[in-house]
């Protein structure tokens, strides 16, 4: 709905002020947030550990003791009264100064880490990630980074705001089960075992790997640096990669075919996991014309064929011309391998690989696909296999003509940072809790694939019984017009949908529900509303084919 | 080419023109003067309760109806004059047609309250009521406290609204129990439960008598028949509602309290149809009554009736019953036929949870056994599996037994089937 009716005043007013516990809620929140403010503008405070730990518990029992006065004395049931007339939650005012915070806090985090006191060439570290050393030290023996201090960021968000949802939701076995798994993947994961790992060895360093994390959103999984710190870990890190790899072609493929790309965007993904936790209130923001429907598919599956010409081109770039690779530090091989992976071998398999992948979607999916989808998908192909065999005739050291620095570098500094940290979660209050696993994340691309041509999973609506309210559509925060689909009975198959069961959960007359089924009659698209007699039910089904 | 025109923009009507737009290449206009576009009624309650906003309640966007060559008219029809087929519009402007359907939807019952007219005593049916009701109570402080009158499904969803907003909300209600006129008892009471423990203040057995005005013709306050008089902002009317069709008294088509339309949905004048709220069947349906002011009911009228229009002559016939409803957090649904009194020869199985908040109520054939229909709050169930089982006549003790076949919650949530299987087995081997 891209053309909105302005012209109606149906303003109504916020239901009412805070109450005592809500403001002292907000008071302990702001206190603990004005720790972080004062450790960042080099305030010297004595007992480091102590004021972080101050700061961290005022502000996660801030969070809690808010959400528990806002629905604890409420019955459990959907809560979204007052959502469009409050400033926050409907870009209002205040809606945009959080936008504009987050949005800052995600520039100086990535770009100018020496403002938040990340000590460089060995030097202390002060400010802000200064208050955070020890904490790390504790789990790691090592002082803090802005990682390390994003990383704790994170997941006391994800894990107050996660009891925020669980409060919210606590009528719905499906939300708190699920807000429970991605609470736990965000602490031990993507927190607690990388950073513990790293510690352990203190002659090697075992890389911080986040197991879950999963190329492409793991975009550096395949970087010299990367796969030379697991190689040179032996057996360890060796499985590690090769877990790493078989996480993108055996596990990632398997899980989705079983139950659909929920299992990893609203179960396990730590991206997901602040959306659906510090995001829910503003997952109603998402945009549900379809002129964003389009983008988003032009968007995120072009950033899905840049990633995995990034990738190609990183690879390429270190594999040797003949089959010894060697493992140099400090000017001297420490450790060298007999490999197949030549740079010319390589692309061959790329190419090959990839070509398969396009046939066998084309033989046993392409009645599947939109026109768009299809043009889109032979475009992709023609441009990484056209780039493939410019390279081999051209016979330059560059693959794909540019320098595969300046492409890594851009693909780092576009997507990893500007897309998904600063848009993607700066932008929360402004563009929905999802713009980035909806325009730009290529793992939830690549899943979307997945789980359009062969998953079990689908949302399937009940009969006659959608009265096409909306609300299904106004909550999804992947941006799908869910009601389009209920009102016609139509099974939900959609790419994009990350499964979080919103829909299901707002729907008044119980339509809606997420389902792994077999997967003939999956898209139905011939389904008629129930409720005429026999024979005019299939006069509607013909006209419907 | 064939001009179809509509009144009314609602599911019926515009039904009916997206099915004709399928079968064939008419023109079609929809004439409303309620809104431009085409919005859900049934969302009206989400926008005052700031759910969504108005936009989010319109199905299509807005060149959904130039894309589909469906004519909207934004004007209110004063007259038709089926001898020359023409309608007249306010604005002066008249539209012929080949063939008119009439999908006007309905008001709100007014039975002659004294002061039933004063300033914040009104219904909740159109946009405007929505719109009106912004003015009247807007929040706590204008509007101190609200009445609503009336026992049904737009009764309890205003007293929710009005709940979402902390005004104070007192519900007069004729029946023993909340809708105890469709609900069986033990329903009844669960749901008046349910309201109460929402701090809606619920009067039972009671009815109001007057409205009071004050100075500037405002309403001050409500008398009831036990002689209660209620200080109140705000009167919400939700006795049922009744077709609206007064601008056709001078025409020729024949209305009682509905439009009397045939089982081809055709008025007394060829060529003019009526579908929805607003129609009345001449011979009502199996058990259904002869107007039937429920949404799924506009729905399938408006796919029965482009068949006739494009000329494959098709009879109303739908299927069994079923609707739903929310009442604050509690879901309902039926499938089939519960009678608030089990009707002759038939009995009711009852089963509650400890919750108070999910039940299950099916009516039976006591000699036969057969499965009649099923009520069910807290527990989703699919369309689909009772419509076969109502078409097979299953029995009773089939149903019980399968019902977890028919579950549609979501994934985890707690199934009470085998409690139910359990309660059910008791209770059979008790009567026998």
């Amino acid at each position: 709905m891209s053309i909105y009716q302005r012209n109606m005043s149906l303003t109504g007013e916020p239901p009412k002020a805070l109450s005592t516990t809500e403001k002292i809620a907000s008071a302990s929140g702001m206190v603990g947030l004005f720790i972080l403010v004062l450790a960042f503008f080099n305030v010297n405070l004595p007992w480091k550990g102590a004021w972080l730990t101050a700061s961290l518990v005022l502000i996660s029992s801030g969070i809690i003791t808010f959400a528990r006065a806002q629905y604890s004395h409420k019955q459990a049931g959907i809560k979204n009264d007052g959502v469009w007339f409050k400033d926050l939650s409907s870009r209002g005012f205040w809606g945009w100064v959080l936008a504009i915070f987050l949005t800052s806090f995600y520039i100086v985090l990535y770009f100018f880490p020496a403002t938040l006191g990340q000590g460089t060439d060995g030097a202390a570290n002060t400010g802000l990630i200064g208050l955070f050393d020890p904490l790390s030290y504790l789990l790691k023996g090592q002082a803090a980074s802005q990682w390390f201090v994003y990383g704790t960021l994170y997941t006391v968000a994800i894990l107050s705001f996660g009891i925020k949802f669980i409060l919210k939701y606590r009528h719905n076995s499906y939300e708190v089960i699920r807000t429970g798994s991605v609470m736990f993947f965000q602490t031990t994961f993507a927190f607690l075992i990388p950073e513990i790992m790293a510690g352990l060895n203190s002659t090697k360093d075992l890389p911080y790997y986040d197991l879950k994390n999963v190329w492409p959103l793991n975009y550096y999984l395949f970087e010299q640096w990367n796969v030379n710190a697991l190689l040179v870990n032996g057996s360890l890190g060796m499985t590690m990669l090769l877990f790493g790899i078989a996480s993108i072609l055996v596990i990632t493929p398997i899980l989705t075919y079983k139950y659909g790309k929920r299992w990893y965007c609203s179960w396990v993904c730590g991206c997901g996991g602040l959306a659906e936790t510090a995001g829910d209130s503003f997952r109603q923001l998402s945009d549900k014309s379809t002129g964003a429907w389009k983008i988003e598919r032009w968007l995120v599956h072009s950033v899905l064929v840049f990633a995995v010409i990034s990738t190609v081109g990183i690879v390429h770039s270190y594999l040797p011309k003949n089959n010894i690779y060697k493992i140099w530090e400090d000017g001297a091989v420490v450790k060298q391998y007999e490999t197949f992976f030549t740079q010319s071998n390589f692309l061959i398999l790329v190419g090959v690989g990839l070509t398969i992948i396009f046939a066998l979607i084309w033989i046993f999916r392409r009645n599947e696909l939109k026109q768009d989808a299809r043009y889109g998908a032979i475009g992709f192909l023609f441009t990484i296999l056209a780039f493939i065999g410019i390279h081999f005739m051209a016979g330059t050291d560059n693959l794909f003509f540019f320098n595969h620095g300046a492409v890594k570098s851009a693909y780092g500094f576009l997507i990893g940072a500007v897309f998904s940290g600063v848009i993607g979660t700066g932008f929360y209050p402004i563009l929905g809790n999802r713009a980035w696993c909806r325009f730009g994340c290529p793992m939830a691309a690549i899943l979307g694939l997945q789980q359009r041509l062969f998953s079990k999973f689908r949302i399937t609506t009940n009969g006659g019984q959608c009265i096409s309210c909306g609300n299904c559509s106004t909550y999804c925060e992947m941006g799908i017009d869910v009601r389009s689909y209920a009102q016609k009975g139509e099974n939900i198959v959609r790419a994009s949908c990350v499964g979080c069961g919103i829909c299901s959960a707002v729907c008044p007359r119980g339509v809606l529900k997420l389902e792994n089924g077999p997967l003939e009659g999956r898209i139905n698209s011939d389904a008629v509303l129930l409720g005429q007699e026999p024979d005019l039910m299939e006069l509607l089904s013909d006209n419907k084919n | 080419m064939e001009h179809i025109v509509i009144i009314g923009n609602g599911i019926a009507g515009v039904t009916a023109a997206r099915h004709i737009r399928k079968l064939s290449d008419k023109r079609i206009t929809i004439i409303s003067a309620e809104s431009e576009f085409f919005f859900s009624r049934t969302a009206l309650m989400y926008v005052y309760m700031g759910h969504m906003k108005f936009e989010h309640t319109q199905p299509y966007e807005n060149d959904f109806w130039a894309k589909n060559r469906i004519e909207l008219v934004h004007d209110y029809v004063h007259t038709v004059e089926t001898d020359a087929k023409k309608v007249h519009l306010n604005s002066g402007r008249d539209i012929m047609y080949d063939k008119l359907i009439l999908a006007t939807g309905s008001i709100s019952n007014k039975f002659g309250w004294p002061g039933q007219d004063l300033e914040g005593v009104q219904g909740l049916v159109s946009r405007q009521d929505l719109e009106q009701l912004e003015i009247s109570a807007p929040n706590n402080k204008v509007c101190k406290r609200a009445v609503i009158i009336g026992g049904g499904l737009i009764g309890v969803e205003l007293a929710e609204m009005m709940a979402s907003r902390q005004i104070p909300v007192t519900f007069l209600i004729r029946e023993k129990g909340f809708w105890s006129g469709v609900l069986p008892m033990p329903n009844a009471e669960m749901i008046s439960r349910h309201v109460r423990s929402h701090h809606i203040d619920l009067r039972e057995e009671e009815e109001m008598a007057q409205i009071i005005a004050d100075d500037s013709g405002k309403v001050k306050s409500i008398i009831t028949k036990k002689g209660d008089v209620i200080p109140c902002d705000f009167v919400g009317i939700c006795a049922g509602v009744r077709p609206r069709i007064e601008f056709l008294e001078n025409s020729s088509i024949e209305l009682q309290r509905g439009i009397m339309v045939d089982r081809y949905l055709e008025t007394s004048v060829k060529d003019v149809y009526a579908i929805g709220d607003c129609a009345q069947q001449r011979e009502p349906v199996g058990e259904r009554k002869p107007i039937e002011a429920v949404w799924y009911t506009g729905r399938m009228m408006g796919e029965a009736l482009a068949q006739t229009i494009c000329g494959n002559p098709t009879k109303w016939n739908p299927g069994h019953w079923f609707n739903s409803a929310k009442f604050f957090d509690i879901e309902y649904q039926t499938y089939g036929w519960v009678w608030s009194n089990p009707k002759e020869g038939h009995d009711h199985f009852h089963w509650q949870h400890a919750d108070d908040k999910r039940a299950v109520t099916i009516e039976y054939d006591l000699a036969t056994r057969k499965f009649i229909g099923i009520n069910t709050f807290g527990i989703r169930m699919k369309h689909e599996v009772f419509d076969v089982w109502l078409s097979n006549s299953k029995t009773v003790d089939h149903v019980v037994e399968n019902l977890d076949k028919a579950c549609f919650n979501p994934e985890f949530f707690e199934k009470p089937f085998k409690k139910i299987k359990q309660a059910f087995t008791t209770i059979q081997q008790i009567k026998a």
